[in-house]
């Protein structure tokens, strides 16, 4: 108790400056906090049932309860719902799984192989006595995981490609690395989704179709592989030229010395904006609503669009942002501990 | 062993080396001294390419630095080197900085290359270190682990840039204990630094550089006792007077 009261006059209450901000954030959470609780827990509706709802006070938690379906299924084909609710969990698990030090080795990409390999015979189906299911009905978060899963797998191997280009001796790769940054960069990602999915498939031969999916996942990871390349580069700038130096007075040559010397140490010194890109990356797959894919937040969109549920906005964004927050925060804390490791 | 003929380089338009003309031997041990922008450090930076010269021939060990890249990997193999700021790699142990070089450019066993490394580092008086990483040792513990590394692709010469200008007073004769031994084994050295006494001990010559040209150039008896030039004298009052 004691020690309590001595934190408190330290930390809350030392000066008069903050005496006054710690007075105004009591006066402001006072003011806030009590209606917020009142309209998310004590006023809310929790069952489905929309007549409560529009007579009720509070939040409409029941929106949920009736549309989390499709919220995070999508046009998925109802009675099969629970083949992408066990590849969500699959990729998520495999998401964590790979997190652990421990099983950095060569054999995880194996586990990532047979793991894909079981989301895409649950997803599409077709063998093994599941119906097939196009995927032009995916939907909801797994399209969103599998977005960003795909997403990064090959945009940061092609951005370290980049940033080392951009760096390189060779005038023609360094312009040409320069001049596909600059170019994705310098262009809003929704008119490079646009771009992929109406102008695309004009430049191709009669006959050659790509699907909508696959045009959308090339567009984003073209994205991010700019933005990301960038990152990577600042982490390389940071590199002091004497570790150049010891690389070249030892002989090794460049792919070595790039994998051996250089990448570990600009690759750790990038961590925090290299996770900063990814989150945004996590978030920015919202954006294929526009070219007609229905992920997390597309399909929150779509289910107020139903007369019954019109106007209860606010709980389906604050339900996305849960979601949302719960994937960043993690990806966000892993981070944090990753830079505290060898 | 290195032979410079009339060698010419340029950082933009300021000249730093002026038609320098070295000859180093086989076994020979080379002290190169002067003062501060001198142009020491890219003499010594050209004999393994980590700068190119611009006009004349640098031939190390029968091998003529060109363009040619290969060239320059053969000369690299043979050529040993320290540097100021010791340049480990802080992310490996202090055993992976010795093995990684054997390892990858020599295609040694990792096994041997360990052997290797734990002999060298017992040579240096640091073999409990091994599994450390730099950023744990001490100033002189890393640049011995810097010369146990070079040591490890069983150079045929080695290079010194200022090994001991970044060290604490009290850790200074820990390196240049172990540069004396290596030098008493007969190794091929050419050194940058200010330690005359190291000079006087170990030096077969003493190269003395000013404004990008080789001043002087004579066995360190001869050199200390009666230095020839004005510049030369007017340095080893400097180095020598406190």
């Amino acid at each position: 108790m004691k020690f309590a009261i001595q934190w408190i006059r330290e930390n809350l209450f030392a000066g008069w400056v903050s005496s006054a901000f710690t007075l105004l954030l009591i006066f402001v959470l006072w003011k806030t906090l009590p209606p917020f609780i009142d309209w998310a827990f004590l006023d809310a509706v929790w069952k489905p049932d929309s007549k409560a709802c529009r007579a009720g006070e509070g939040a409409c938690w029941g929106f949920i309860a009736e549309k989390h379906r499709f919220i995070l299924f999508g046009t998925y084909p109802y009675d099969l719902h629970w083949r992408p609710a066990v590849a969500t969990v699959l990729l998520i698990g495999l998401w964590i799984f790979s997190a652990i030090r421990l099983f950095w080795k060569w054999w995880l990409t194996l586990v990532w192989l047979s793991g894909l390999t079981t989301i895409g015979i649950l997803m599409w189906g077709g063998i093994l006595g599941l119906p097939y299911v196009e995927n032009e009905r995916w939907g909801g978060l797994i399209l969103t995981l599998l977005l960003t899963t795909f997403g990064l797998a090959i945009a940061f191997p092609l951005s370290i490609l980049l940033a080392l280009g951009r760096r390189s001796d060779m005038p023609v790769i360094r312009g040409l690395s320069v001049g596909y940054i600059e170019l994705i960069r310098g262009v809003p990602l929704i008119s490079l989704l646009f771009m992929a999915s109406v102008m695309l498939p004009l430049f191709l031969p009669s006959g050659v179709t790509i699907d909508k999916l696959l045009r959308a996942q090339i567009a984003m990871i073209l994205f991010a592989a700019a933005y990301l390349a960038e990152v990577v580069r600042g982490g390389l700038q940071a590199i002091p030229r004497g570790q150049y130096d010891a690389a070249h007075a030892l002989a090794l040559p460049y792919w070595r010395r790039t994998y051996l010397i250089i990448l570990p140490q600009a690759l750790r010194i990038s961590v925090p904006p290299l996770m900063n890109t990814f989150i945004a990356f996590f978030k920015d797959t919202s954006l294929v609503l526009i070219i007609g894919l229905f992920d997390l937040l597309s399909t929150i969109k779509i289910s107020l669009n139903e007369p019954a549920w019109t106007g209860f906005g606010i709980e389906a964004y604050v339900f996305a942002s849960l979601v949302y927050f719960v994937f960043c925060y993690a990806m966000s804390r892993y981070s944090r501990g990753l830079e505290h490791q060898r | 062993m290195i032979e410079m003929i009339k060698v010419s380089k340029w950082f933009g338009l300021f000249q730093v080396l002026t038609d320098v003309d070295l000859k180093v031997a086989a076994g020979e041990k080379v002290v190169v001294c002067g003062p501060s922008g001198s142009g020491k450090s890219t003499l010594i930076r050209l004999v393994n390419r980590l700068e190119e010269h611009q006009s004349g021939r640098v031939i190390v060990d029968g091998v003529e630095l060109t363009d040619d890249p290969k060239k320059t990997d053969a000369v690299r193999r043979e050529v040993g080197m320290v540097f100021q700021s010791f340049n480990l790699f802080p992310h490996l142990t202090v055993l992976e900085n010795l093995t990684l070089a054997p390892v990858w450019v020599k295609h040694v066993s990792r096994k041997e290359a360990e052997e290797t490394a734990m002999h060298f580092l017992a040579r240096v008086r640091i073999p409990e270190q091994a599994g450390k990483y730099p950023s744990q040792l001490s100033g002189g513990q890393q640049q011995r682990v810097a010369i146990a590394r070079a040591l490890c692709m069983r150079p045929k010469l080695m290079l010194f840039d200022e090994p001991t200008s970044a060290l604490d007073p009290e850790m200074i004769k820990e390196v240049l204990d172990v540069m004396v031994e290596l030098a008493r084994e007969g190794m091929t050295m050419v050194v940058v630094t200010h330690e005359m006494g190291f000079a006087k001990t170990v030096a077969d010559r003493v190269v003395f550089m000013d404004g990008g040209r080789i001043v002087e150039a004579a066995p360190p008896a001869e050199f200390f006792g009666a230095p020839k030039t004005g510049r030369a004298r007017l340095f080893l009052s400097q180095v020598l007077g406190h």
